[in-house]
Formats: C-alpha cells, sequence, structure tokens
C-alpha cells in the first residue's frame, strides 16, 4: 500500500501513539501529575485543620470529597490540550493525527490520570478525615470508577475548546461546572449512600445516570471534536 | 514514487473575524511544478499554506488534491509542511519524534528510514539528543525529517531556509528538487533566493 494511504487499523495505532506521547511527555515533566499532588494535599490539609476534631455528616463529606476531585481534575486534566497550544504543537497533531485519534488519545491519558489521582485522594482523604467511612464498598468502587471515566470524558472536551480560548485559566472551572453538574449531584448522592450502608441496588439510579452520561459525553464529543479541533 | 498529483485551489478567501486576510485567490499545481507563494508581511502567506495543507478552513473557496486522478478526502494524508511556526515534540529526540509522526500516521515505525532521513538534514549525530537543546537551525532540520517521513506528494515550504546555514540552505535545496521529482511543492516565502525555478505563483500583495 502506497505511503499516504489510510492503513487498517491505523486509527488505533494513531490513537496509542497520542496517548504514549503524552504518558512519556508526563513521566519525563511530571507537569499535571504535581499540579495534582499539590492541590489534592494541599485541599485535604486545609479541610483537615478547617474540621480540626469536629466529625461532619455523612452527607458533607462526601460533597467534600468530590470537592477536592473535581477541583483536583480542574487543575490538572486541561493540561493536555493547553500544553500542546502553550508549546506550539497543536499543528503539529493537526498535519499528522486524524482528529478522533487525538480525541480518544487525549481521553485515554486523561483517564489513567485521573483514576490514579482519585485514588490517591479517596486514600488520603480515607486516612485523615475524621468520620469519612464507607460502609458498601461495592457501591463506592463503582461510584469512583464511572466517576473518573465521566470526569475524563467531559473534562478532555472541555478541555480542547478552552485550549483555543485567551483566558484558559478561568474558563476551565467555570465552563466545566454546569457541564459537570449532572455528574456531581450522582456522584456524591452515590457516596453519601455507600458511607451510610446502602444496598448496592440503592445506587442503581446513580449509576445509570453516569453511565448514560458517559455515553452522551463520549459520542457528542467524538463528534464534535473535528470541529473544535480544526479551526 | 511516480503517482501524478495535482492541487488546485479555487476562489479562496479567508477572514478573522470578519477582517479578509485575502481573496480570490486560485492557483494549481502538479508533480514537477513548484508554486512560489509571495505577499507583504500580513498578508496571509501562512495562512494559505495551513489552508492548502488541510489544517485551517477557508471562509469561502477550497483546495482539493488530488493523486492519480482521484481526489483525496483529507489533504493532510498527502501533505508534508516546513515551517517556522511548525513545533516539534521537544522533551523527545528527533528518532522520537519521527517515531511519533509516524505512529500518528498510522504507519509501522521504519526505525532506519528516519535514521537516513535524520543524517540527510545532517542530525546523525544527535539523534537521541532532546530537541529542547536544539539551535533553531536544527530544529528546522528535525521539520524537514518530519515533513519527508511519509513520503508526501505535496510539500509545502513556509520561509524554508529560516534559519538554516549555508550546509542547510544546500540540504534544503536538494531536498526540493528531489521533490519536484517525485510530487509538487509549494513555497512561501519573501527571499527570492529561497526558489531557483517555479512555474506557478500567487502575489497575495493583489488578493488582499
Amino acid at each position: 500500500m502506497p505511503p499516504g494511504k489510510p492503513r487498517p487499523g491505523s486509527l488505533l495505532r494513531s490513537v496509542r501513539t497520542v496517548f504514549l506521547k503524552d504518558w512519556r511527555s508526563e513521566l519525563r515533566t511530571r507537569y499535571a501529575v504535581s499540579a495534582l499532588l499539590m492541590f489534592v494535599i494541599t485541599t485535604i490539609a486545609i479541610i483537615l485543620f478547617s474540621l480540626g476534631s469536629e466529625s461532619a455528616s455523612a452527607d458533607a463529606l462526601s460533597g467534600m470529597l468530590w470537592v477536592v476531585i473535581f477541583f483536583a481534575s480542574m487543575s490538572g486534566l486541561s493540561r493536555t490540550f493547553v500544553m500542546e497550544e502553550e508549546r506550539g504543537t497543536t499543528l503539529t497533531l493537526q498535519l499528522a493525527a486524524p482528529p478522533a485519534a487525538v480525541f480518544f488519545g487525549k481521553l485515554l491519558f486523561n483517564l489513567v490520570l485521573v483514576t490514579g489521582i482519585n485514588a490517591v485522594t479517596v486514600l488520603l482523604y480515607a486516612l485523615f478525615i475524621n468520620g469519612f467511612v464507607i460502609r458498601t464498598m461495592s457501591i463506592f468502587v463503582v461510584t469512583v470508577v464511572l466517576g473518573s471515566i465521566a470526569l475524563a470524558a467531559a473534562s478532555t472536551v472541555i478541555a480542547a475548546i478552552i485550549a483555543r480560548a485567551n483566558t484558559k485559566g478561568t474558563l476551565y472551572p467555570v465552563l466545566s461546572f454546569p457541564i459537570m453538574l449532572p455528574l456531581l449531584l450522582s456522584v456524591i448522592e452515590a457516596t453519601r449512600k455507600a458511607s451510610e450502608g446502602a444496598f448496592f441496588a440503592e445506587a442503581g439510579g446513580e449509576f445509570q445516570l453516569l453511565i448514560s452520561y458517559i455515553v452522551v459525553v463520549v459520542v457528542s464529543s467524538s463528534m464534535l471534536f473535528e470541529y473544535i479541533w480544526k479551526d | 514514487m511516480s503517482d501524478a498529483v495535482r492541487c488546485t485551489g479555487r476562489d479562496i478567501r479567508k477572514e478573522f473575524d470578519r477582517r479578509s486576510v485575502f481573496r480570490g485567490v486560485s492557483f494549481a499545481v502538479e508533480r514537477g511544478e513548484t508554486l512560489l507563494v509571495t505577499g507583504r508581511n500580513g498578508s496571509g502567506k501562512s495562512t494559505l499554506v495551513k489552508i492548502i495543507c488541510g489544517v485551517l478552513s477557508p471562509t469561502a473557496g477550497g483546495v482539493t488534491l488530488e493523486v492519480n486522478g482521484a481526489t483525496s478526502p483529507d489533504a493532510r494524508l498527502h501533505a508534508g509542511l516546513v515551517a517556522p511556526y511548525l513545533q516539534m515534540f521537544e522533551e523527545f529526540s528527533p528518532l522520537e519524534n519521527l517515531q511519533i509522526a509516524s505512529g500518528l500516521r498510522g504507519m509501522p515505525f521504519d526505525r532506519s528510514r528516519a535514521a537516513g532521513l535524520l543524517e540527510r538534514v545532517g542530525l546523525a549525530a544527535r539523534l537521541h539528543d532532546p530537541v529542547r537543546t536544539f539551535s533553531s537551525g536544527m530544529k528546522q532540520r528535525v521539520k524537514y525529517a518530519f515533513a519527508l517521513l511519509h513520503e508526501p506528494r505535496l510539500l509545502v515550504l513556509d520561509e524554508p531556509t529560516a534559519n538554516l546555514d549555508d550546509e542547510g540552505i544546500a540540504v534544503a535545496r536538494g531536498i526540493m528538487a528531489e521533490q519536484r521529482r517525485r510530487g509538487a511543492l509549494v513555497v512561501a516565502t519573501n527571499d527570492p533566493g529561497d526558489v531557483e525555478t517555479f512555474e506557478r505563483s500567487v502575489d497575495l500583495n493583489a488578493a488582499g
């Protein structure tokens, strides 16, 4: 087959290359991981000092956990596209890779990043925050997994949009909040149920909403991405 | 490679925020030919170059790229670009950059071809050093290797000798001559010394 023609499986190879490029770049620079970890540690420390020896309600602790995760994601996940824009490599990617490969490669990278950071956040939160107890672990694990996927999916496409704007830093959380509100309400409610010891089936509604959210965001983002990416 | 290639631009107009950059730009260039794009600073040479490469949409009109008589749905597949505003992935070595370029295009990585290209542009001794440690001229050489890796039918050069020393300019001229034999060449420049011969030209000063 002559060079320049798309080959079977070439999209998968392109997706893998985008992911590995970002992964290796992160291993060398540790830019996003450092920003995320510092944010998580600082925020948990502030919550710890604010609470002192007091114990907050399950509602409040569930909400605070996802506030930490939401803002940590805001501080780190936008880097995937903003970094390309700042380094001037957006054009390089546009020239060489199909838009779908860039979207799914970046989505995969954000997913790995947010899953890792969420695991660390949950661990630190459980260790240091007084009164945060998970009684139904199955609900909590499914919530964190689905919440991480949904966060990665939404933040990837929002990052692609704001990377082209002049006010990148402030626009990201502002634009993310209304888009992520259904996701945040669901994960906070499911986490509350996990800490109150509800049966797994009782969180079924939240899980259905999260799965629907992921499907809608991934499908619509992959369809819109070419228009966001090209101009 | 002996494929026929023809790149045609028809009545292209580009506006940014309702400000017209150029209008009514038409051209055609085919295998064995060079299209020279000239114009003063701000006349839209780089904008036209990006439109030809398929990474920027025109406000009106369009560019078609035909390979062996069939219109390519995606110019990106067949075009290679070298430009001062094109950046390499600087935390990676030139060889890694070519590996990335190959993977992004969905092609298997041919290490010996990549090393050969880097040797041709004079970077054989720096294959494994991060690009961020390179001078601007060396980065320009990496861009040539990056653009040539997939054997583009259409090579688009914006300021082709920018940052290059005499040896680098000689390499760039050799690449331009070879591209004319195997495909089409587009050169956007204000330096008449950049292009020895050209068959077609577009003057963007007249299209503002």
